[in-house]
């Protein structure tokens, strides 16, 4: 049944939220050539195939780059973050080949190394907003 | 290998003032581009001749509440009825508007066209400009990851540092020399050089009997994080370009007319675009910009010369790293080596390859919109020995334009001569 159901669901950036509102980082692999878009893309950008299918992702990977945000987006600072407080986000390399950009948690924003670059992270899940607008948030944790 | 099918020329371009003008909107600062523009063509022309326009404009939108905006320029200046385009690639919005009109004229649609851009950024709060040009990133999968303008060139910073070995002076180096330039610029937002901004503030200090900073170099003050505060680490205040109102005018006519204008024309003689990923995690590569390989590659292959005959160009610094990087791909310096040539003043107005004798988006300032054909008014004037204390001290007979939209989804590349 559940497979039935990540069959149907189309190539959209309102299935990839829907996903990870349960908990699941999910991207599109064609199945012609194995090569694993996240988030999920309804064609491929090489080959232009389109026999997409989706797949559950590791979460595991590697930091790519990175920034600690002084002046934030409206949202983060909505979420407590400002000056005092900078929070990182960054670009994260997946295992399975492609990246994604995601909050970095558990690393000081006051304390930015660029020795973090190439350090394995894992993927975690964040719920952010109030009322209608709660929803998951993907991050990454740096596994130390 | 791709060519206009005619030949096109700049026979007028001009600017409004850079800055913060809370009494101006978008149609003021673009009709004060167009006077200047008129100004600057040698032997006059008439309006009446102008048969199109096109506006690059990225959010008048957001950032005034006013949409449809082509018409209304076009209207302001007096061309109503004739076409008026919109043009908008983001920070690349007057790059792009330049090369439309490059390319109606080529095509034989038209013999004049007005090209130019516009933006209004200070109505907004400093949250609504951050959120506003967010918006040119990728809203669904980039802005809720926290990243900001600044935090994507922050990003590309840190990537390009790790692999190279870059410090953060370098970067520092850049701001410097772009306010060195833009000290020069009359036209320009900051018309001060880091060290008359640390003079200033030290005689304020003393003035108001408050404890004087203790800066001796320009670099003292560049690491002081209460004078050069961090935005989005390892970027500071000032390796970031400002919040601008401005606009930017350029006047197009087929080659064979251009001597009725000016005795003294420029001919585009190459012209090239691309495109990429709406988010940075999605591009080849961090620490590069393939939309501006690309571009460059086709705008050098029209005009059949290579990066070493460029004399000067004008490169989107939006922030510091971001002209490190252009001059990497735009061939000028082997990847990975750019911030050397950066340290060792390879890029200043006095070095091989002087790179924005404008001031630079940093110091000059960025009306996002209004940018790209701004960068063509400073090659219109070095190219014509009109550039005053900033006038390199050589002969520029071939310029570069490069302007880019977003953290490089659009670029958009023009190659100058004079004949």
């Amino acid at each position: 049944m559940t497979e039935q159901a990540i069959t149907d669901r189309p190539f959209t950036a309102a299935s990839f939220q829907a996903y990870m509102d349960e908990g699941k980082l999910m991207g599109s692999r064609n199945r012609e050539t194995g090569e694993v878009f996240v988030p999920p893309r309804p064609i491929d950008p090489a080959t232009h195939g389109e026999a997409m299918e989706w797949v559950e992702l590791s979460g595991r990977g590697t930091l790519a780059a990175f920034t600690s945000v002084y002046i934030g987006t409206t949202a983060m600072i909505d979420a407590g973050y400002d000056r005092a407080r900078p929070y990182v986000a960054g670009i994260v390399e997946l295992e399975e080949g492609p990246r994604i950009s995601a909050q970095l948690l558990g690393v000081d924003g006051k304390r930015p190394d660029l020795g973090w670059i190439g350090r394995p992270i894992v993927a975690t899940f964040i719920e952010r907003g109030e009322g209608d607008k709660r929803r998951s948030y993907l991050a990454f944790e740096m596994i130390v | 290998m791709k060519k206009l099918n005619r030949g096109v020329a700049i026979v007028g371009t001009g600017m409004s003032r850079f800055g913060s003008f809370p009494e101006k909107t978008t149609r003021d600062l673009f009709v004060e581009a167009y006077r200047d523009m008129s100004a600057a063509v040698d032997k006059g022309f008439d309006p009446k001749d102008i048969e199109a326009v096109y506006i690059g404009n990225y959010s008048s939108d957001l950032f005034e509440g006013q949409g449809h905006t082509a018409p209304i320029m076009a209207d302001w200046v007096g061309l109503a009825p004739r076409a008026a385009t919109r043009i908008e690639d983001a920070c690349a919005s007057s790059g792009v508007a330049l090369r439309q009109g490059i390319l109606a004229i080529a095509s034989g649609a038209y013999d004049m066209v007005l090209v130019g851009g516009t933006e209004k950024m200070s109505n907004l709060p400093i949250a609504g400009v951050t959120d506003t040009l967010a918006t040119a990133g990728d809203v669904l999968f980039e802005i809720p990851a926290g990243f900001t303008f600044p935090g994507f060139y922050a990003a590309i910073a840190t990537a390009y540092m790790h692999r190279y070995g870059a410090s953060a002076d370098a970067l520092l180096r850049v701001g410097i020399k772009n306010h060195d330039n833009g000290k020069l610029n009359p036209k320009a937002q900051f018309q001060a050089s880091i060290a008359d901004l640390m003079a200033g503030r030290i005689a304020r200090a003393q003035q108001k009997g408050l404890p004087v900073p203790g800066w001796q170099t320009e670099m003292d003050f560049m690491h002081d994080d209460g004078a050069n505060p961090y935005i989005a680490w390892p970027l500071r205040l000032f390796d970031c370009s400002p919040v601008t109102d401005g606009a930017s005018a350029v006047l197009l006519v087929g080659e064979e007319l251009a001597r009725r204008f000016t005795d003294d024309p420029l001919y585009v003689i190459g012209s090239g675009q691309a495109s990429d990923a709406a988010a940075l995690h999605d591009r080849a590569s961090l620490t590069s910009i393939r939309a501006a390989q690309v571009a460059s590659r086709q705008a050098y292959e029209m005009a059949g010369v290579t990066p070493e005959d460029i004399k000067i160009a004008e490169v989107h610094d939006c922030f510091t790293i971001a002209e490190i990087i252009a001059t990497e791909d735009l061939g000028f310096f082997a990847p990975g080596t750019g911030h050397e040539a950066a340290e060792e003043g390879l890029t200043s107005r006095h070095g091989p390859k002087p790179i924005n004798t404008s001031g630079g988006l940093k110091s000059k300032g960025h009306p996002v919109g209004a940018s790209g054909a701004a960068q063509a008014v400073e090659v219109w004037k070095q190219m014509r020995g009109q550039a005053g204390q900033r006038q390199v001290d050589r002969d520029v007979d071939l310029a570069m334009t490069h302007n880019v939209g977003g953290t490089g989804q659009t670029c958009v590349v023009h190659i100058y001569e004079r004949r």
